[in-house]
Formats: C-alpha cells, sequence, structure tokens
C-alpha cells in the first residue's frame, strides 16, 4: 500500500519533517524509496524565487551534458547547490552519482517574454534535457522551474534521508510546503520518474491508489499537452489532468473535481448548473478517474488540496495548528508533526469534496 | 411402375424433414392449420394390413385408407423448420428435423430462376465468435478493491449526440468563480447504453412493434432504465408522434424517405422531441443494399403510415443526390438538426465495412459539430429480407471494425466526439451484456441490437437456417407479418414483459461485469480490462493475449 503526506506552513519547514510525517506509516508502505517536491523556498533558494531551479540526478556525463544545453539555449547559472551526502556502507540507497539543484537566469532574449512563453519555454527546456539524459540513463530531471525542488530516490526511506542528510534540520534547505511520498511504483518497472509526486509547470500531483481507467487517460492525454508524457505511474493521469483542467482550460479548481469523479447522472440532472457539469461529463469522459484513490495537489500559488475518488476507498486526514497544515493518509503521521494540535478539528475528507489551503492557511471545503 | 423421375421434388430435397409418428396422432389438425407455410397437408394413405383370424395362422390382408400428415413436396410450400408444428400437437407426434442432404439451395435457383431471399441473419459458419475468444480478465484484487454490484451505484449510460472537444466548449468563468455555458452546445442525450434497434413498422407485424414501444416507455416511466427505440425506415403511428412517449423514439431515416410524409406533417403537433434521428446510409445484414419490404407485408396500414401502393418497397441503396461526404453533413444533418431547431441529435448508421475508418475520420473531422453518433452494423447484424447471397457473403465483422475506429479517434485525440454505437450479431448466443461490455471495453459507447429482440418475444430463427422467413409475410410466431391470424398469435403484453424483463437481468449483468474491474461507470475504450485467447484476435484488437 501507498501513504502520501504533505505539509503547508506559514513558516519554513525542513524537509526531515516530512521524513518524520512518513516515517510513523512506513508499516504502510513498503520503504521502498522516498520523494517531494518543495514548493514556495526558503533558505539558500529565497532570494532567486523568481528564477527556475533545476533539479536532476545524474551521472557526471549527464551533468555536463544537461549544463551544455543550458548554456547553448542561454540559460545562466546562477546558484548551484550540491547536497552533501554522506555515503556511509550499508545504506539502502540506490543514489545516481550526481544530485543537483541549480537555479539559472532566463536566456536574455527572454528578458522581455511574457510570463506564459517564460513558462513553455522551462517546459520544452525540461523535456529536451529529459530526452538527452535519457540515453544510457544519464539522468533523471524531475523539475526546472522557479521556487521549486524535486528529489526523487530508490531504496529506504531513512538511509534517503541519511545519505542526504535530511534528517538533520537546518535553514538552508527549507520551503513553505512540501509533497512526500514513500513508496516505489509496483504497477509497472521501478523507474525514478514513476515515484510520486509527480511535477509540471508548477503543479504537483501524488496519489495513494489505482487509476483504474489509467489507459483511457494515457490514450486522451497523449494528445492534449506535450508535457504529459511518461506516465510511468498511473497516478501522472491526476496531474496531467490537474494541468489541463486548470491551467489549459483556465476553469477554477473546483471543477477538477466534476472531471475526475463527476456526480451520477442523477445527481446532475438534480441540479442547476446540471448544462455545465453535463457538457463538463461527456467533454472529458477520457480523463474520468475510477478505482481507489486519493489525491494530493500543490497548484502553482502554492494552494495544497487533497481529494479522493467517488467511492472513497482510499483515507486522507489532515490536521491543523495556527500556523501548520498537513495532510496525511494515516493520522499517525500528524500525530508526529503536529503532536499538540487539537484533533477534534481533524478533517476526514468525503468522497465529494475537495479540501483547499490558500497561503493564508484558511482550510475550505468545497463540496461538489 | 411410373418412371422415375429424378427432378421431382422430393422431402429429402428439403432444408428440413417433417418426422410424423402416425400411431401418437390423434389428427385433432392443429398442426396443419398452425403452418403458416402449408408445409404440411393432411393426406390418405392406403394401407396394407396383414391379419389371421383363425388360431393357426391364416394370413389374410385389408386394405384401408388412413388419414395421415404428410410433408408438402413443394419448392414453394416447403418446411421451415420453425417448429410451430411441434409445439401444438398435443401427442408430440410431429416435428421438423434438419436435413444435411438437404439440396435446396440449388433446386429453389434452379427451379426459381431468381435468387433467394430470406430473413435471418448469416448463416454461414459455426466457428467460435470472436467475442467468445475475449475475456474480462483484468479483475481488481488486493491493490484497488472489487466493487459490491449489488451495494454500489453505477453510472450506466451512454451519449447520444454530437460532444466537442474540451477547448471548444462554451463555457466562461463567471464573476462568482462558476463555470456557465455563454451558448449553445449540440444536443447530447444520455442513453442506456442498449438501443433497440432499428425494425420499421412494416417489417415488423403492429402488434410486434407496438410491443417493443410499450417496453420502452415502461422501461423508462417505471424501471428507471433510458432506453431508446429506432422506428427504423416506415414512419410512426400519429398517435405515438403526437405523444409524450415519442421522447423514447429515434427517428430514423433511410433512402426510401418512407414515412417522413407523416413525420413532417407531425412535426408541429409535437409535444415532445424525439430523441434523435438516425439516417440510415446502410446496414450490416446487406450492405450497399437497400431495405426490401415485400408486397405481401405491405397491408393496408404499411400502405397508410408510408403513403404507398401494396408492391414492393425497395429503398435504393443509396441516398439519393449524395454525392460525397461531405454533401451529406452539410445537406442531411443541418437539414435534420434544423428540422428540430438543433435540440435533437442527428447520428448516422452504416454497414461496417473496409472503409469505415475514412468515413468515420471524415465526420469526426467536420468543422461542424453535428454528427451525432456514429452507429456501425456488422455483418452478423439480422434483416427482415435481404438476398441470400448478401447475407452470407457481403459485409464486415463489427469486432474490429469497431475497434479500427475508437482507435483512429484515440490517434487524432478525438476519442468521444462522436459516439460510437455497434452492432451486428451482438447478443447471438443469448447473452447480450457480455458481448456489449466487451465492445465498450474495446471502445463503443454502446451498441445496438434488433434480431435479439425479437428473438425475446418469441422469434425461433437461428443462425442454422431455422426458419428465417421474415421476408415471407408468413411468420409463425406472428412478428414479421402483417396477416391478421399469425399476428394475433403474438401477445402483446408477454412481449413487453419478456423485453422489460430481458433489460432488467442484463442490467444486473451489465453491473456484474463492471463490478470485478471496480469501474463505477462504462468502461469505454478500457481494453486492457480484456484479453483475448487467440493471438489473432489479441494482436488486431490490440489487447493482451493470455492462455
Amino acid at each position: 500500500m501507498c501513504r502520501i503526506g504533505a505539509i503547508k506552513s506559514r513558516n519554513f519547514v525542513h524537509p526531515s519533517q516530512a521524513l518524520l510525517l512518513m516515517q510513523s506509516q512506513q508499516k504502510g508502505h513498503d520503504n521502498s524509496g522516498f520523494a517531494m517536491v518543495m514548493h514556495d523556498l526558503g533558505g539558500i533558494f529565497a532570494h532567486h524565487k523568481h528564477l527556475p531551479t533545476l533539479s536532476m540526478a545524474c551521472t557526471d556525463e549527464g551533468l555536463k551534458l544537461a549544463e551544455d544545453m543550458l548554456h547553448q539555449t542561454g540559460f545562466q547559472r546562477v546558484l548551484q547547490w550540491v547536497p552533501e551526502t554522506n555515503d556511509r556502507p550499508g545504506l539502502d540507497i540506490n543514489a545516481m552519482p550526481n544530485y543537483v539543484f541549480e537555479t539559472f537566469d532566463y536566456p536574455k532574449y527572454f528578458k522581455n517574454a511574457s510570463q506564459r512563453e517564460k513558462e513553455d519555454l522551462l517546459l520544452d527546456m525540461r523535456l529536451k534535457l529529459r530526452k538527452a539524459l535519457e540515453v544510457d540513463e544519464q539522468g533523471f530531471v524531475y523539475s526546472f522551474w522557479p521556487d521549486v525542488v524535486t528529489l526523487k530516490e530508490i531504496g529506504d526511506p531513512r538511509d534517503i534521508g541519511t545519505y542526504f542528510n535530511l534528517c538533520e534540520p537546518d535553514e538552508k534547505f527549507t520551503a513553505r510546503v512540501i509533497t512526500a511520498q514513500c513508496r516505489q511504483n509496483t504497477n509497472y518497472d521501478i523507474v525514478r520518474y514513476a515515484a510520486h509526486p509527480f511535477f509540471l509547470q508548477g503543479y504537483t500531483a501524488l496519489a495513494n491508489g489505482e487509476n483504474t481507467f489509467y489507459l483511457k487517460n494515457v490514450e486522451f492525454q497523449r494528445k492534449l499537452h506535450p508535457g504529459y508524457l511518461g506516465f510511468e505511474s498511473d497516478s501522472q493521469c491526476f496531474l496531467y489532468t490537474l494541468h489541463y483542467v486548470h491551467r489549459e482550460l483556465g476553469w477554477p479548481l473546483s471543477y477538477y473535481k466534476h472531471v475526475i469523479t463527476p456526480l451520477p447522472f442523477e445527481q446532475i440532472e438534480c441540479r442547476d448548473d446540471r448544462e455545465t457539469l453535463l457538457a463538463i461529463r461527456q467533454s472529458l469522459a477520457h480523463l474520468e478517474i475510477n478505482g481507489p484513490n486519493t489525491i494530493i495537489g500543490v497548484l502553482p500559488d502554492s494552494t495544497l488540496f487533497t481529494c479522493c475518488d467517488a467511492k472513497k476507498l482510499r483515507p486522507i486526514v489532515v490536521g491543523r495548528t495556527e500556523d501548520t497544515v498537513v495532510f496525511s493518509s494515516e493520522v499517525c503521521g500528524i500525530n508526529e508533526v503536529l503532536p499538540e494540535r487539537d484533533w477534534e478539528t481533524d478533517i476526514y475528507p468525503n468522497e465529494r469534496e475537495i479540501v483547499a489551503v490558500d497561503n493564508q492557511l484558511e482550510v475550505q471545503r468545497w463540496k461538489q | 411402375m411410373e418412371t422415375m423421375k429424378v427432378q421431382s421434388v422430393t422431402p429429402n430435397d428439403m432444408p428440413w424433414r417433417i418426422r410424423y409418428d402416425a400411431s401418437r396422432c390423434t389428427l385433432c389438425g392443429s398442426c396443419v392449420a398452425a403452418c403458416s407455410f402449408r408445409a404440411i397437408e393432411c393426406k390418405v394413405e392406403r394401407r396394407r394390413m396383414v391379419f389371421s383370424e383363425t388360431e393357426l395362422p391364416e394370413p389374410k390382408q385389408r386394405f384401408s385408407a388412413v388419414p395421415v400428415i404428410r410433408q408438402v413436396k413443394s419448392i414453394r410450400h416447403y418446411c421451415r423448420g420453425c417448429g410451430i408444428c411441434e409445439k401444438v400437437c398435443p401427442n408430440e407426434a410431429i416435428r421438423p428435423e434438419r436435413n444435411i442432404d438437404t439440396r435446396h439451395p440449388i433446386l429453389i435457383r434452379c427451379l426459381h430462376g431468381e435468387a433467394i431471399k430470406r430473413g435471418g441473419r448469416k448463416n454461414l459458419e459455426a466457428v467460435m465468435r470472436t467475442l467468445d475468444k475475449i475475456r474480462v480478465a483484468r479483475i481488481s484484487q488486493m491493490t484497488d478493491p472489487s466493487l459490491d454490484a449489488q451495494r454500489h451505484s453505477f453510472d450506466l449510460l451512454a451519449p447520444f449526440g454530437r460532444i466537442l472537444p474540451p477547448k471548444k466548449l462554451p463555457l466562461g468563468v463567471s464573476p462568482n468563480g462558476l463555470l456557465e455555458m455563454t451558448r449553445q452546445a449540440p444536443p447530447v442525450r444520455w442513453v442506456y447504453p442498449v438501443i433497440i434497434g432499428d425494425m420499421s413498422i412494416g417489417a415488423l407485424s403492429w402488434r410486434m412493434w407496438e410491443a417493443v414501444a410499450m417496453a420502452t416507455a415502461y422501461l423508462n416511466e417505471e424501471c428507471g432504465l433510458p432506453v431508446r427505440m429506432c422506428s427504423g425506415e416506415g414512419g410512426v403511428p400519429v398517435r405515438l408522434l403526437k405523444s409524450k412517449y415519442l421522447k423514447y423514439m429515434i427517428l430514423q431515416i433511410a433512402s426510401g424517405h418512407f414515412g417522413w410524409n407523416r413525420i413532417a406533417k407531425a412535426m408541429p403537433h409535437m409535444v415532445e422531441d424525439p430523441a434523435g434521428v438516425l439516417i440510415k446510409i446502410g446496414q450490416g445484414a446487406k450492405p450497399g443494399d437497400g431495405g426490401l419490404l415485400m408486397a405481401a407485408k405491405v397491408a393496408e396500414h404499411i400502405q397508410a403510415i408510408r403513403g404507398v401502393p401494396k408492391a414492393d418497397l425497395l429503398s435504393p441503396p443509396n441516398h439519393q443526390g449524395l454525392y460525397s461526404i461531405e454533401e451529406s453533413v452539410q445537406k442531411m444533418f443541418l437539414s435534420f438538426n434544423a428540422a428540430f431547431k438543433f435540440r435533437v441529435p442527428v447520428a448516422i448508421k452504416v454497414a461496417a465495412s473496409a472503409t469505415s475508418v475514412s468515413v468515420f475520420n471524415n465526420l469526426v473531422r467536420d468543422p461542424y459539430n453535428i454528427v451525432g453518433g456514429f452507429f456501425l452494423d456488422g455483418i452478423d447484424g439480422g434483416t427482415g429480407a435481404a438476398h441470400e447471397v448478401s447475407l452470407d457473403h457481403t459485409g464486415h465483422p463489427i469486432v474490429s471494425k469497431l475497434r479500427d475506429c475508437y482507435l483512429a479517434a484515440v490517434a487524432q485525440g478525438r476519442q468521444g466526439q462522436i459516439p460510437l454505437w455497434a452492432a451486428g450479431g451482438l447478443g447471438k448466443t443469448g447473452d447480450l451484456a457480455a458481448d456489449a461490455f466487451k465492445m465498450i471495453c474495446l471502445g463503443a459507447n454502446g451498441v445496438f441490437t434488433g434480431k435479439l429482440i425479437l428473438q425475446m418475444a418469441g422469434c425461433v430463427g437461428n443462425e442454422m437456417g431455422r426458419c428465417n422467413a421474415c421476408n415471407t409475410g408468413m411468420c409463425p410466431v406472428g412478428i414479421t407479418t402483417q396477416e391478421p391470424a399469425l399476428v394475433h398469435r403474438l401477445d402483446v403484453e408477454r412481449v413487453a414483459q419478456n423485453i422489460v424483463n430481458y433489460f432488467l437481468a442484463m442490467d444486473q449483468e451489465f453491473k456484474k461485469l463492471m463490478a470485478p474491474i471496480g469501474n463505477s461507470s462504462l468502461p469505454v475504450g478500457r481494453a486492457d480490462a480484456l484479453a483475448a485467447i487467440d493471438r489473432g484476435v489479441a494482436e488486431k484488437l490490440q489487447i493482451q493475449y493470455v492462455c
């Protein structure tokens, strides 16, 4: 089984908190990996929030290839941070030789480009890097986006934490939003790209469950956007649908739920907005999901949200204090991170709602 | 003794032989009276009996005239194997038996000098069907739970109407953050994924057609299943056109335009829109051929509904004045969309063919977004009347062709924009839910069925040459005849009840198929749920092979 978690705070949080959140749930996952995406960065990245940071695991050759490609395109490196690694014997980790986080300034000819053009450039660059580094597995490019870093490794989460020195909190490597997951894919091959959370143009998604409409989703999404590729995990479909609905179609987040788990027809018929809901359901029928799922997502503005499948076949709990909100598959994870909270205010989201947390930490429950 | 004439027709030349047991027969005459084909008759046979009246044998003989039932030796009045004689016989004294030595296909051509016509389905092969080589194999276990067919709710509906791609939806975000429709979108109706196929009044007896219409209304009004029935080409009773039940009917127009005079005239009086319009270009059972209603079946009420004299009614093989698919879209679809003010979806029905994907591509790329459904009919479909050579030898199997069309849509990112509806031999084994479900997994939005509906009503015809006499107007069970005496054999209420019950059973079976794969809405295109036990089938349909 899979466990997922997320922390969103007014303060900058170190990934050790994410490890803490996930470790107490370790009986529920198979300790086969650790992956996280950090949004709204603090520490060493705090001064370059508007510039894209590349998160990449690679060989020496891969690193050179990627940097050459970036320089050729006109990107100029402004910051590089290579985590100190603790490669002591006996650690269960299958690490790549290099793990780099590099922040770049945009090419000069993009100085006056629109935000949209810059965003498309970043995606295009990431896809080119990914393709180039795929040859002989020279590297894995997880994200290339402002104010976002991604880390994914195969191995025991505690050992990965030890290896990257993530267990001890510090001020250098922090963020206000961290999403994390501790298990490798079992449906398909174990590859780094298959580990949640998945990231695309400011959007992050991770899930616990199984998407039995995977094939339908994939066949449809492949033609929707050049960034919808890979599909190493059935859960990538959740991210692409989120990106499509919110960014490409420009619909409010609440409609994401109507797309992935539409209301039954008989309920739609009773609604005032039935015409709209029917139009959405029929037009995006191939983005509907089925099977048991809980999804956690992050939007480009750092809004954190969660929702479930239409029959609520996977759990999620939302716990909170004044300055922090934690999502977790199991409540024991929240108990570790927020031991002093009032657990009576915990939210157990139902199958027909989205629970969203904005940057003021206001928790909203949108009934579908 | 007379010289033997080998050209004489004898019962052994016929496709069926009557087995008659004189010792069980009470001579009630029921079988002769019931045989609509006049294939048996009362005869008197001269019998010789040898007997002895003394203690020691002193054989004597006596001749007597004995009334018996005998098979008619006529190529015109031959036994179709319908078994009505057996059904009415109180003593099981008579029954038809298949004659494997029949010379009938040759004789009938030799003696009549014209092509054989009949009803029913393709009668050729007895091999395992493609759909029977496919299993629903992706069962939810452990990682994703199966659903409970009894406890969970399921959305068993399919679209009928043109569906816009997401970026063309007329939706805008209102100031309060809600999506709102900014203009009219093409009409789409969500209906039960099994449409009762297009069988006309004329092909069917008025009582049969009425029974199907009754069942349709009952399924909608009382059972909550939004089943739609297609009228077939041949009009609709005016009373129904003006009633609220019109909303359950899909009106068909085919190349003969039969019945449309009345429909057009009734338009101002309609209180409900019809469920849709289906433009029939072709039919799977006789592709490239128009409809055929033999004069024998053009009774007075058929003449009235269709506005025709008593004559063979042949719909042309194509729509007159239809030179290209673009013209078809522009003229026919726009006309019918406009006729109902763009409130009623208009779909097309074509026979499956090697060219189906091209036709589908043309329609799915049309810039008007008005073709609201692609009804694809395969070679195993039934018909009321066709040339046997067409039935048996022309056409394309539905399964791979439907899959081809779906994958063509996928390749263009247009899946679902024109709903795909498939037919042609589905439910042939009696289990429509399984066939329909597999077709849905392969990419169909729904299926339509005709022949199976007749079998629910009591049709005894099958794919091994039994009966298949729909074209003669002599249907022994009153389904495809306009002969009052035969039509009254049909109990309208019982037929409606059978159809309703079949749909209710099928609905349960759909759920029993959806639950194990963990889906609460129809798995359209979920080919990963299927596996084939035949490599060729797996390869062609792009599904996994298992053994």
